[in-house]
């Protein structure tokens, strides 16, 4: 069966559970990745993020000498530790891992101060500085003021930005959520579905029988800077 | 008022109007004309509010030596030096509210305050504090307040208005009053050491970025605050009060108190920067690569360690009799404070987080290179301004030096309380 296809499976699955069971989690097999950068494309399209936000960059590293060269690509969303640093260092406990372990921002509380910025080892959280692709052009891109649909407290929540009006999620702290008004509709996150090299899983931790599960379960195995104990939810295949 | 308070004020005016452009940018713009952002978080204004949040505590812990420990060299400072701690408090907590996204939410931090959190922990001790200085001077000088409304004028009724119906009074009261500054500054000194060397620990708790997150960060943050607030209530004795000669004795010691601490807070960095530059560890080592030779070069150089710390070592022991020098030299360092400060924060974001990660994605304020925009220079420049026009209309408002008579400046008041005091623990 196609992974896409058991990936769907696997999200039904987990959505009939209560939510504190749920694990969400990923995989990416760098192996399979191309470099291509649809990910944070398909990203930046879904969320609507604006200059200097990408909650999903593809890390590119060039190794050898030529005539024996390759190329290295590190795909990198939020790790949805679970233990977060960021989120003990939040003044306001306007970030919080919820039980299904994505870490979340409440955008209404949060006050921008960016030490969660600075707190994340992987550099997964930005700043939205008020800034417009279109800024300063004779029309603008009315898309750029569409409603987005991030889950950033509550189910349901909408946002938009506009020009000239410094409203949440201007000013606030912003990361990668796993596209949960996505997931929870039973959608996979963008970025995996878009993947042309089927190289990001996504599904239930706590589920055995679901492919992240398995996955983690291989050799190979890896997660960033383990040794900080972050205890991240997203998993790399080397 | 004295000649060199205006010139004070006028480089306030000159500041605090030049920097108006910045707070309406600010203001108008939000974070858009700034080039920190999710590359560099935290930034200029950031090295600014440890500046004078540092400037701050020094003062005021210099403050308690007077009022606290009963160290008496320092009495006739001793007003001043809450004075000036009130200032920097209020202007590094300037900085900090234009750095915050949502400045209208600042309040929250009291509300919902998340204690795991060591910002939130700044914040509360910040308002202890602040309710401590508020405190100490309004009970140092609420007897001259009183005394003074006699005099009439602007300067008698604003007083009067602040005595908050309190009697001009002689021995007792004062010595009561000065038993109460004694509580308070002892319940402030351990909140200014807490919450300075809390400053510190915000930042050393980051276990993400290895320049930072070092035991020693937040014993550094409280020598250098008082080296730094030290050299600055020096400066502004010397600079701006002593005309005739009558506070030579003052700086003369406050001279010698900035040599000893600029000492210990020279030997902590070479701690730091030695144990940092063995190559063992790249991460630790970038950080202080960059700030030696990379484009701020002069921050470390010339600022830090030629301003802030070594050249004033050098000025304040040769030229330690002449307060003319001991005031410049002070004053020199206190500017060259700010490389320090600089150089606390910004090395900081020396190393990428993942090697590749800021050049994954092409937008500017993704970048490491930070430079300030000149909306956060003229901001800065603003805050300063004003910091230096409310400095000078509070010397001119409050007897920060005693209660004036004609051009002798009196200073019964807060050595009769202290001796009073003295004579009772005695007995």
């Amino acid at each position: 069966m196609d992974v896409m296809a058991v990936m769907d499976g696997d999200l039904a699955r987990a959505l009939r559970k209560p939510m504190e069971e749920r694990a969400w989690g990923m995989v990416i097999d760098v192996r399979r990745c191309i470099g291509c950068h649809a990910c944070t494309v398909a990203c930046k399209a879904e969320n609507k993020t604006p200059p200097n936000v990408s909650y999903n960059v593809v890390i590119e590293e060039e190794l050898g000498t030529y005539p024996n060269v390759s190329r290295r690509f590190l795909p990198r969303p939020c790790m949805q530790c679970a233990k977060p640093p960021c989120v003990s260092v939040c003044p306001v406990n306007a970030t919080y891992r919820r039980p299904d372990s994505v870490v979340v921002i409440d955008y209404e509380q949060c006050i921008g101060c960016r030490y969660c910025l600075n707190a994340c080892p992987y550099g997964a959280r930005y700043f939205d500085s008020g800034d417009f692709y279109t800024e300063g052009t004779p029309r603008g891109a009315p898309h750029e003021e569409a409603v987005t649909h991030e889950v950033a407290a509550q189910p349901g929540d909408t946002w938009r930005r506009v020009v000239g009006r410094e409203s949440s999620p201007v000013g606030n702290a912003r990361k990668c959520h796993y596209c949960l008004h996505r997931v929870e509709n039973g959608a996979l996150p963008a970025c995996v579905v878009t993947c042309l090299g089927r190289a990001r899983f996504f599904g239930d931790l706590a589920d055995p029988e679901s492919l992240v599960a398995r996955l983690v379960a291989k050799d190979g195995i890896a997660r960033l800077k383990e040794e900080l104990g972050t205890e991240p939810h997203t998993y790399y295949l080397l | 008022m004295r000649r060199r308070l205006w010139i004070a004020l006028a480089l306030g005016l000159l500041f605090g109007l030049g920097g108006l452009a910045g707070l309406i940018d600010r203001f108008g713009n939000g974070h858009i004309n700034a080039n920190y952002g999710s590359g560099v978080p935290w930034a200029l204004w950031v090295v600014f509010y440890i500046y004078f949040i540092g400037l701050s505590a020094g003062a005021f812990l210099i403050s308690s030596l007077v009022y606290v420990f009963g160290v008496r060299r320092f009495e006739r400072v001793g007003r001043l030096a809450v004075f000036t701690a009130l200032i920097c408090l209020i202007t590094a907590l300037s900085f900090i509210w234009l750095d915050l996204g949502h400045m209208f939410r600042a309040y929250r931090t009291i509300l919902n305050p998340n204690f795991r959190s060591p910002m939130a922990w700044m914040i509360w001790l910040y308002s202890g504090y602040f309710l401590i200085l508020l405190g100490e001077g309004w009970f140092l000088m609420r007897r001259d307040f009183a005394a003074m409304r006699a005099q009439g004028g602007v300067r008698g009724r604003l007083l009067g208005v602040l005595a908050f119906g309190t009697r001009p009074d002689t021995g007792q009261g004062q010595a009561r009053d000065l038993r109460v500054v004694r509580v308070l500054g002892t319940i402030g000194v351990p909140l200014a050491v807490a919450f300075h060397g809390g400053v510190g620990a915000l930042f050393a708790v980051l276990a993400s970025r290895p320049y930072w997150n070092t035991g020693l960060f937040p014993v550094m943050f409280l020598i250098s605050a008082l080296a730094s607030g030290g050299a600055l209530l020096t400066a502004i004795t010397q600079l701006l009060f002593n005309r005739d000669g009558s506070f030579d004795d003052e700086v003369r010691s406050l001279g010698r108190l900035v040599l000893l601490l600029l000492f210990v807070d020279v030997i902590m960095e070479i701690a730091e920067i030695l144990i940092s530059l063995y190559p063992s560890s790249p991460a630790h080592r970038a950080p202080f690569e960059e700030q030696m030779f990379g484009p701020y070069w002069w921050t470390f150089w010339i600022l830090g360690l030629g301003m802030a710390l070594v050249g004033p070592s050098i000025g304040l022991f040769v030229a330690r009799r002449s307060p003319r020098w001991i005031g410049l030299l002070s004053l020199v360092a206190v500017i060259g404070f700010v490389g320090v400060r600089w150089n606390i924060v910004l090395p900081g974001y020396a190393n990428e987080l993942i090697p590749g990660l800021n050049m994954a994605y092409a937008e500017t304020k993704l970048s490491l290179a930070y430079s300030p925009a000149n909306m956060e220079w003229l901001v800065v420049s603003g805050a300063i301004g004003a910091a230096l026009v409310f400095f000078v209309a509070g010397a001119w408002l409050f007897p920060l030096l005693g209660r004036e008579q004609g051009k002798k400046v009196e200073d019964t008041l807060s050595t009769a309380g202290l001796a009073d005091l003295a004579v009772k623990e005695v007995e």
